[in-house]
């Protein structure tokens, strides 16, 4: 069995960090523009890492499959962006934020990386407003700080409800100043289709421009794959339609491992599903439970009466409103982690208390707040999303309370990286939601963000050199080495399969089927009996698809139905290895939660001797079952206890 | 709800287009558009037909992917939404629809509503940042802005980049696009450094780019689905006439 080795370094946790970067080796300026370096995607962690590496003097190649690296789905983060500054003057540290993260992840989080981010995550806020990312700030011209779930500070800044879209364009400037000096080129509408190996190194990719349909063979002496997470296994989700996992899958099967699938962010803050006809799903900002209330009627009856439209909302007197997070959680009241939000709402609608017309939603009330703050206030602090409620619902939420439902929203797991955010493939490197490293089985508001920034702007610039230190002598390779064209031969027979296959069924409709099976038995409430028919109804699902599958159109020029063809055929493996893992892991935490492992009062109840693990999965051919590595975690900072937000 | 729909099909940049018509039935008024679209688009594989193909990401009027011109408006009828936020409520059964793409020299059609944007991405790599680059700089409250500055800033920086602006006008101009990420950075003490090579760079790029020029008739600012005012064109007019004679 392959041993993991996660490259912590040595010494005191607090010192870790400053001790790396002083003892790392370094490429010196001269040498810098001989490497070249791959960076795949432009979200917040690829635009920033490109931008970054660019600036220092590498040669940087980075793909892009929208129109522009501006479009990429970290723009839709809405809350904030969360770093230890102290601002406001409330007992916030490095420590704290570190410690809050290891405890909102469950304690399945790596110590020494938590504690990297929270370390970095003051210099992030700085370099965004260099870059002149508007944060919200005060009447004395200071940044202003809100708070979030799972924290007992407010250390989360913002740029109104659209803090993904500021920081993205952020790095967007820093990546196009970049581009205009000739730094980094940028391949749009490309989208990368497998990773080329040299002599067991990470050593290229091969691409699709997907306006022509050519593919293309590219070299470098490192890539990073910054692809973001793989919510869309689950079809709706609040990923965009383009979000997908296909760079982690291939690289999966190429050697990479693959850690913690079943480590699945359910959102509680989203717009409940209203038709079968829906392509995805939209959240709404966790912010919002700053000022919002959630609750549902007390009586059945009156539930029930909601769901027939026969009652209304507003109909609820107050004492006849249960406000069940308030109630089960009394600290933290409506500020719980998403995890426990999303089940603690699952649990009330599952018991028949749940309102709209699928008896599936919450309400989610700012009647309070407005009568305390006056509508101006909650206007100017969540304008944009009480806007889009609006027009999504059709429904005046200042005047009668939202109705949300938990949905599919951020993935914790992801490809196994160590310290320096090296997968198991030597030179491939892996970032932001993409890599599993930072939230552990759950990953608190506001942290994406700092994650990916942390990850592209602070991390991997330094760590990548301590790979690329030793490749100084490298010559650019040529792209007609028999590696890349022999990978190239694979991606195109890969084409060629799905389209000869000249079945019956489109993409969508077999994507809508992986969604059922996956939300069904592995989403916000698992057990054995639910994964094991989830594999079995996956792996039957993968027959189907390579039978009776219909691609229209040729490889040549736009071809979206096969683009997609390409991922769905990904997301069904990748459904497959998170209902396994899911299985393995006999017991909950975080966003996984098993019903046979629960405490008498409905909490996650972790099994910490036997599960204190990453669980990173190695691929061992088609249809063959993967291994399963573990690396062990252990903490030294931190007294490991059940999570307590009461 | 029944639709007709008239919509603007093209194989590739240099073939000749042209308005083809299709029926969707049963739409739910609760549908977005792009989900009604969805719907055609499955029906049309079904019977082994290309689907339609147009640019669409996020679905929740962020990142400025999705495009198209619904009866003659940027974003259709509805306002302050992009198409992947407009709601078929907004039609009435038995509506017929017509789709086009942006229509801008500037903006060629890659395939039927799909339109090539890197014109935007251009005229930013020109000029449209700061030019910090990773490290070295200070702390992020040593830079105390005015509130109501940040606030204006923050106005001009929720620009999607959608294009909506260019397609609106009928000189074909990207003025409010150039001046909301000019405005943005001139209102910031962090920006005023470059200001003035901004705004000629940019300016400069943005003419060699094609698109025409400004004539106040704010059609932009009416179709903008974020709401992008034009006193940025004015601001940006300023910073470009300080910046020429100074």
């Amino acid at each position: 069995m392959t041993k993991l080795n996660s490259k912590i370094p040595k010494g005191n946790l607090a010192d870790k960090w400053t001790n790396y970067k002083s003892h790392q080796n370094l490429v010196n300026p001269p040498n810098k523009p001989k490497l070249d370096i791959i960076v795949v995607g432009t979200g917040l962690a690829g635009a920033s890492a490109a931008a970054s590496l660019g600036a220092m003097g590498f040669k940087v190649k980075i793909f892009c499959i929208s129109d522009s690296p501006r479009r990429a789905h970290s723009i839709a983060a809405q809350g904030g962006i969360n770093a230890s500054k102290n601002y406001p003057n409330d007992g916030d540290s490095v420590y704290r934020l570190f410690y809050d993260t290891i405890k909102g992840g469950d304690y399945r989080a790596r110590e020494a990386n938590v504690y990297r981010l929270a370390e970095v995550s003051g210099s992030i806020i700085d370099q965004c407003v260099a870059q002149g990312v508007p944060f919200a700030r005060d009447y004395s011209g200071l940044l202003d700080n809100r708070s979030f779930g799972g924290a007992q500070v407010s250390r989360t800044f913002y740029a109104r409800g659209q803090t993904g879209q500021q920081l993205l364009l952020g790095a967007y400037g820093a990546l196009s100043h970049q581009i205009k000096l000739g730094n980094v080129k940028l391949y749009n509408r490309s989208e990368m289709l497998d990773l080329v190996l040299v002599e067991g190194k990470a050593r290229g990719i091969i691409s699709r421009n997907v306006v022509t349909g050519e593919l293309e063979k590219h070299f470098g002496h490192a890539v990073v794959i910054a692809t973001g997470g793989y919510g869309n296994v689950y079809f709706l989700s609040t990923n965009a339609m383009n979000s997908n996992s296909s760079a982690a899958w291939q690289i999966y099967k190429k050697g990479a491992f693959f850690a913690n699938p079943s480590y699945v962010q359910i959102h509680p803050t989203c717009i409940p599903v209203h038709g079968d006809y829906q392509s995805k799903l939209t959240l709404m900002s966790e912010s919002l439970r700053n000022d919002g209330r959630i609750w549902v009627p007390k009586n059945k009856e009156d539930a029930e009466k909601i769901r027939k439209k026969q009652l209304k909302a507003n109909d609820i007197k107050e004492e006849e409103r249960d406000y069940f997070l308030e109630r089960r959680y009394p600290a933290f009241g409506n500020l719980v982690p998403r995890d426990v939000a999303s089940r603690a709402a699952k649990e009330r609608c599952d018991a028949g208390f749940g309102v709209g017309n699928t008896g599936l939603a919450v309400y989610l009330d700012f009647a309070a707040a407005i009568k305390r703050l006056g509508k101006d206030v909650i206007e100017e602090r969540y304008g944009n999303l009480f806007q889009m409620y609006e027009k999504i619902v059709d429904e005046n939420p200042y005047e009668n309370p939202m109705m949300i439902y938990p949905a599919v929203h951020y993935t914790m797991g992801g490809v196994w990286v160590d310290y320096e955010l090296q997968t198991t493939i030597e030179g491939l490197f892996c970032a932001g939601e993409a890599n599993f490293s930072d939230h552990g089985a759950n990953r608190l508001g506001a942290s994406a963000l700092m994650q990916g920034l942390s990850d592209g702007y602070f991390v991997l610039p330094y760590t990548i050199q301590n790979y690329l230190s030793k490749e100084i002598k490298v010559p650019r390779m040529s792209t007609d080495l028999p590696e890349f064209n022999k990978t190239l031969e694979e991606v195109k027979g890969r084409l060629n399969k799905l389209m000869s296959i000249s079945g019956n069924k489109s993409v969508d409709y077999f994507h809508k089927k992986l969604g059922h099976i996956m939300w069904e038995y592995v989403g916000m409430g698992r057990t054995k009996e639910g994964l094991s028919k989830a594999v079995e109804l996956i792996r039957e699902l993968k027959k189907d698809y390579w039978s009776d599958l219909r691609v229209p159109g040729d490889m040549n020029g736009v071809n979206t139905e096969l683009e997609k063809a390409t991922r769905v055929a990904d997301f069904i493996e990748l459904g497959e290895l998170i209902a396994l893992d899911a299985l393995q892991r006999n017991e909950s935490c975080g966003g996984h939660f098993r019903e046979e492992y629960q405490t008498p009062e409905g909490e996650a109840l972790r099994n910490d001797n036997d599960f204190m693990f990453v669980g990173a999965w190695e691929y061992k051919g088609e249809d063959q079952m993967p291994e399963l590595h573990k690396e062990p975690l252990n903490y030294e900072a931190i007294e490991v206890k059940q999570r307590d937000y009461k | 709800m029944d639709l007709t729909l008239e919509i603007w099909r093209q194989e590739n940049p240099k073939a000749k287009g042209k308005f083809e018509t299709y029926k969707v039935q049963n739409i739910s008024p609760d549908c977005s558009f792009l989900e009604m679209l969805d719907i055609l688009n499955e029906s049309l594989i079904d019977k082994v037909q290309l689907p339609i193909n147009f640019d669409h990401d996020c679905r929740e009027g962020i990142c400025g992917m999705c495009s198209l011109y619904i009866n003659g408006r940027p974003h259709g009828p509805d306002n302050e939404v992009t198409t992947c936020q407009l709601h078929m409520r907004k039609f009435k059964d038995g509506d017929t629809i017509t789709i086009e793409p942006w229509r801008s020299k500037a903006f060629p059609i890659i395939k039927d509503l799909m339109i090539n944007r890197n014109a935007f991405d251009q005229i930013i790599q020109a000029g449209g940042y700061i030019s910090v680059t990773t490290g070295g700089v200070p702390d992020a409250n040593s830079i105390p802005i005015n509130r109501n500055d940040a606030e204006l800033a923050m106005d001009a920086s929720a620009c999607i980049g959608c294009g909506a602006c260019v397609s609106a006008c009928k000189n074909a101009s990207a003025m409010l696009f150039v001046a909301a990420k000019v405005s943005q950075f001139a209102l910031l003490p962090q920006g005023k450094i470059e200001a003035k090579d901004r705004v000629k760079a940019m300016v400069a790029k943005m003419d060699e780019l094609g698109f025409g020029n400004c004539s106040n008739t704010f059609a932009c600012e009416a179709e903008c689905p974020k709401k992008i005012s034009v006193s940025n064109i004015a601001r940006m007019n300023r910073e470009f006439l300080c910046a020429n004679i100074s």
